[in-house]
C-alpha cells in the first residue's frame, strides 16, 4: 500500500497565463470590458471619439495652405468643409511678433532664447554651471534693453544703481549696523535712480551713441507681447508675494496691515478694472506730457495682481509648516531671515509648488485681457485679422492657432512643475 | 477729508490736462507725428494688413491730416482702441485725434466735451435676414429673434423701433461682429442688425451672399466722424478742413492722377485756392501753402479713398448712397474754400 500517494512530489512547471488576461487583450478585458455596463460605456466611447477624431480630421487637413483669402479657400474646397489654413501663413509672423519691425525680429528671439538661458541656473540648478546665476542676474538689464532698444547706457545706469546700493550697504554696515545699511543703501539707490541716472545716462549717450535701435511699444504685439508681459510679471510677483505672506505673518504692526490691506484690497477687485485704471485714469491723473508707457503700466498692474494671489498661496504653504520647524530654526540660534532662508521658505514652497504654478499659469492666460484695452495681444490681432477683408468670417483657425501657442507654453509649464514636486520629494511615500 | 484732496487731486489735474491740450498743432509738429486712434479692427475703415500697416477708410482721414500738417502721410502712430477706450484715451491727450467710426451724438459732442469735426461715413443701421425667410420689410419682424451687439446704440435703436412698430422681439446679445456671423449662420438668430456697413461687410463674407438680403429700411441715422478735443479750434480747424478737402477736391474733379497738372494753377480759382496757387488759406491754418495738395495726394480725393477701401471694386461693395456729393443726391457738401 506504500506505494500509493496522494501527494505529488515534484512541483509543476510555472505555466504561462492564458492568453486573454495578458498582453493587450488582458488589459481590455481588465479595463474595458469586465461587464456589460462597461462594455456598453466603453462601446459608446469609442464611437463618439471616432466620431468627434474623424470630424476634426477631415476639417484640420485641408489642402488650404496656399490661399490668399477666404474666398479663394472656398474655392479650393468645392463646396466640403474644411479648414482655411491660408490665413495662418499669411498672418503667423504678424501672430508671433505684432508690429514689431520685421528687420529687427532677431531681438525678441534672442531676448527668449537668453531668457531660456537666464532661467536654466533657476530651474535646473543641479545640470548646468552655478557660475550662470551671474548672467540670471545680469538678465532682467538686457531684457528691456534688447526689447524696446535706445542707447545701451540706460539699463548700464539703472544695474549700477544696485551696485551703488550694495556698496553703500557693505560700507554703512560696518559702521552702524545692518538696519541703518539696508535703509542708507535703499535711500542711496533711489536717490540715484531718480535724480542722477538719467542725466548721467542721457551724458553718456551724448559722449558714446551705443545702442539698438528704439522700438516704441506700440509696435509690441501678438504672442511677443503675451511672454513678454507674462514672463516679467511671473519673474516680479514671486518675491513681492512672498514678501508679502511674510508681511502678512509678521507681529509689525503696520507692515502687517500694509501687507492684508494690498493683498485685499487686489484680491477684491478684477483684473480687468486694473487694466482700466492702467490704461485710461492713470492717463488722466498723471501730468501732461508725461508718457509712462502703456505696457509698462499693464505689467506692472499685472504683477501687483498676481503678487496678491501669490501671496495667500505661499501664506498655504507656511501655514502647513508644523511649528516645530519655527522653533527648530529658533534653537539653532539663527536670526529671522535665516531661519525664513533656510528652513522655513524651501519647505513652504515646496508644499505651495502646485499653487504657484496655478497662478503663474493663470496669469499668463489673463495677459489676454490686454486685448479690451486696445493692445494687440494674439487674442486681439485676431480681430484685427479679420477686419482684412480678405479673411473677414475665419473664426477657428485663428483661435485654434491661438489655443495650440498658449497651450504649448501652459502645458510646459504644468510638466515642468510636476518635474520639480518629483525632484524635491524627500519624504519616504 | 480724504474724498475732498481725492477730487480736488482730480481737479488739479483735469485743469493741467487742459492747459497742456492747448496747441495739439505745434505738439505734433514738434513731435513729427500724428497720434491718430482707431478701431482695432472694422472691416474697411481699419486693419493692420500683413506687414503691420494700417489701411481702410478711417485710416486714410489719419494719413491726410498727417500729410497736411506734416507733409508725410506715413508719419502717423496708429493708437488701436476699443469702444470702451476711445473716448478717455482722446480726453486724457494720449491720441491728437479720433477717427474710429464714432457717431456723431449730441451727449457725445456736449457731454464728454469733444468737437465732431465733420462727418466722413454716412451711416444708419440695418437688417439682415436669409432670404429663405421670406420677408421683405423690416416691418414684418414680428417675433424675430435679433443678433444684436450689447451696449451700443444699436440696440437702443433697435428697442426703439420695434416699440414705434409695436412689434415684440427676442434678442441674442453677442459681443463681437465674428460672433454674430457665427450665430447668425448658426441660425441662432432670424435677424442680425449692425450699421449697414457693417452688414454689407458680414454679407461680403459668406459662402453664398446672395442667399441673405439687407433689408431696405434704415432705422437710424448714424453719422460717423473724426473728432477731437474741445477747446482746442486750431486744431479743430486742421482736422476738420483737410476732411473737408478731400471731399471738395471730389466735387472739382481734383483727383490724385491729375493733381500735379491742376497745382500749377488753373482757371478756377476755387481749386487754385485749394491747392495754394492762389490765396493765403494754409496760412490761416499755420501750414504750409500746399496742405491740401499734400492731404489729396496722400490717398487720393474722397471718391477715390471710398473706392479703394470700402467701395463697389472692393469685397465690402458699399455703394456710395447717402455718401455721394451734393450733387449727385448724396449728403456731402464741403463748405467753399475762401
Amino acid at each position: 500500500m506504500s506505494d500509493i500517494s496522494f501527494v505529488r512530489t515534484e512541483m509543476l512547471p510555472q505555466q504561462e497565463p492564458p492568453a486573454t488576461s495578458v498582453g493587450v487583450v488582458g488589459w481590455m478585458r481588465q479595463n474595458l470590458f469586465s461587464g456589460w455596463l462597461n462594455s456598453a460605456i466603453t462601446v459608446i466611447c469609442a464611437v463618439f471619439v471616432f466620431y468627434i477624431a474623424g470630424f476634426l480630421l477631415s476639417w484640420a487637413v485641408s489642402p488650404t495652405w496656399a490661399a490668399t483669402s477666404l474666398g479663394e479657400c472656398r474655392e479650393i474646397l468645392a463646396g466640403h468643409e474644411g479648414a482655411c489654413w491660408g490665413v495662418i501663413r499669411d498672418r503667423w509672423v504678424q501672430l508671433l511678433f505684432g508690429f514689431y519691425p520685421a528687420d529687427q525680429y532677431w531681438r525678441p528671439i534672442l531676448t527668449f532664447v537668453l531668457l531660456a538661458v537666464a532661467l536654466a541656473p533657476v530651474l535646473f540648478a543641479d545640470k548646468v554651471p552655478a557660475k550662470l546665476i551671474y548672467f540670471s542676474a545680469a538678465y532682467p538689464f538686457i531684457m528691456p534693453w534688447l526689447l524696446w532698444g535706445g542707447a545701451i547706457w540706460g539699463p548700464l545706469v539703472a544695474a549700477a544703481g544696485f551696485v551703488l546700493g550694495y556698496v553703500v550697504y557693505r560700507v554703512v554696515d560696518g559702521m552702524a549696523g545692518s538696519l541703518a545699511a539696508i535703509i542708507a543703501a535703499v535711500a542711496a539707490a533711489i536717490i540715484w535712480w531718480l535724480l542722477l541716472a538719467s542725466p548721467l545716462a542721457g551724458m553718456l549717450t551724448g559722449i558714446a551713441d551705443i545702442g539698438l535701435e528704439p522700438v516704441a511699444s506700440r509696435y509690441f504685439g501678438g504672442m511677443m507681447l503675451s511672454i513678454t508681459i507674462g514672463v516679467v510679471a511671473i519673474a516680479c510677483s514671486l518675491p513681492i508675494g512672498i514678501l508679502l505672506a511674510l508681511g502678512r505673518q509678521s507681529d509689525l504692526l503696520i507692515v502687517k496691515a500694509i501687507c492684508v490691506g494690498f493683498i485685499e484690497f487686489i484680491r477684491g477687485v478684477p483684473l480687468i478694472t486694473l487694466l482700466f485704471v492702467a490704461s485710461t485714469l492713470l492717463n488722466i491723473f498723471m501730468p501732461p506730457g508725461t508718457n509712462f508707457d502703456i505696457i509698462m503700466r499693464v505689467i506692472i498692474m499685472a504683477t501687483l495682481f498676481a503678487s496678491a494671489y501669490m501671496a495667500e498661496v505661499i501664506r498655504g504653504g507656511l501655514a502647513a509648516l508644523p511649528k516645530g520647524q519655527y522653533e527648530g530654526a529658533d534653537s539653532l540660534g539663527l536670526n529671522y531671515w535665516q531661519a525664513q532662508r533656510l528652513i522655513i521658505m524651501p519647505q513652504a514652497l515646496k508644499i505651495s509648488i502646485p499653487g504657484i504654478v496655478s497662478t503663474f499659469i493663470g496669469l499668463f492666460k489673463d495677459t489676454t485681457l490686454v486685448s479690451v484695452i486696445g493692445l494687440l495681444d494674439p487674442l486681439g490681432l485676431s480681430n484685427a485679422i479679420r477686419a482684412d477683408s480678405a479673411w473677414n468670417g475665419i473664426v477657428w483657425e485663428l483661435y485654434g492657432f491661438i489655443a495650440l501657442m498658449f497651450f504649448v507654453f501652459c502645458f510646459s509649464m504644468s510638466r515642468y512643475s510636476m518635474y520639480l514636486e518629483r525632484k524635491l520629494r524627500t519624504d519616504h511615500r | 477729508m480724504k474724498k475732498s484732496v481725492f477730487l480736488g487731486v482730480l481737479t488739479v489735474a483735469g485743469l493741467a490736462a487742459g492747459v497742456a491740450a492747448a496747441g495739439t498743432l505745434d505738439d505734433v509738429k514738434a513731435r513729427g507725428k500724428l497720434n491718430c486712434g482707431v478701431a482695432t479692427g472694422v472691416p474697411g475703415f481699419a486693419t493692420p494688413d500683413a506687414n503691420g500697416v494700417w489701411q481702410g477708410f478711417d485710416v486714410a482721414v489719419c494719413r491726410a491730416v498727417a500729410a497736411a500738417v506734416l507733409g508725410d502721410q506715413m508719419a502717423v502712430e496708429f493708437v488701436p482702441t476699443t469702444g470702451k477706450t476711445r473716448f478717455t484715451a482722446l480726453a486724457s491727450g494720449e491720441i491728437d485725434m479720433l477717427a474710429r467710426n464714432t457717431t456723431w451724438t449730441f451727449s457725445r459732442d456736449v457731454d464728454l466735451k469733444f468737437d465732431f469735426v465733420g462727418v466722413n461715413y454716412y451711416d444708419g443701421q440695418g437688417f439682415m435676414v436669409p432670404k429663405s425667410l421670406g420677408v421683405g420689410s423690416a416691418k414684418e419682424l414680428d417675433g424675430a429673434t435679433v443678433c444684436i451687439q450689447t451696449g451700443t446704440t444699436t440696440e437702443l435703436n433697435l428697442a426703439d423701433f420695434f416699440r414705434v412698430n409695436n412689434m415684440s422681439y427676442e434678442p441674442v446679445p453677442i459681443e463681437t461682429n465674428a460672433e454674430a456671423q457665427q450665430q447668425y449662420l448658426a441660425g441662432a438668430c432670424d435677424v442680425y442688425t449692425t450699421d449697414a456697413s457693417g452688414l454689407a461687410a458680414t454679407r461680403a463674407t459668406f459662402e453664398d451672399p446672395s442667399a441673405h438680403v439687407v433689408l431696405p429700411e434704415i432705422i437710424s441715422k448714424e453719422p460717423l466722424g473724426p473728432l477731437v478735443r474741445h477747446g482746442d479750434s486750431e486744431w479743430g480747424d486742421v482736422v476738420r478742413w483737410s476732411l473737408n478737402a478731400l471731399i471738395a477736391a471730389e466735387e472739382y474733379g481734383v483727383t490724385s492722377a491729375n493733381i500735379d497738372e491742376l497745382a500749377k494753377g488753373t482757371t478756377n480759382p476755387e481749386i487754385n485756392r485749394l491747392l495754394g496757387s492762389e490765396g493765403t488759406l494754409g496760412e490761416m491754418l499755420g501750414l504750409s501753402a500746399d496742405w491740401a495738395l499734400k492731404a489729396i495726394k496722400a490717398n487720393g480725393n474722397y471718391g477715390e479713398v471710398f473706392e479703394k477701401t470700402i467701395g463697389t471694386s472692393t469685397p465690402i461693395g458699399l455703394a456710395r448712397g447717402l455718401n455721394a456729393q451734393w450733387t449727385e443726391g448724396g449728403l456731402l457738401y464741403a463748405p467753399p474754400f475762401r
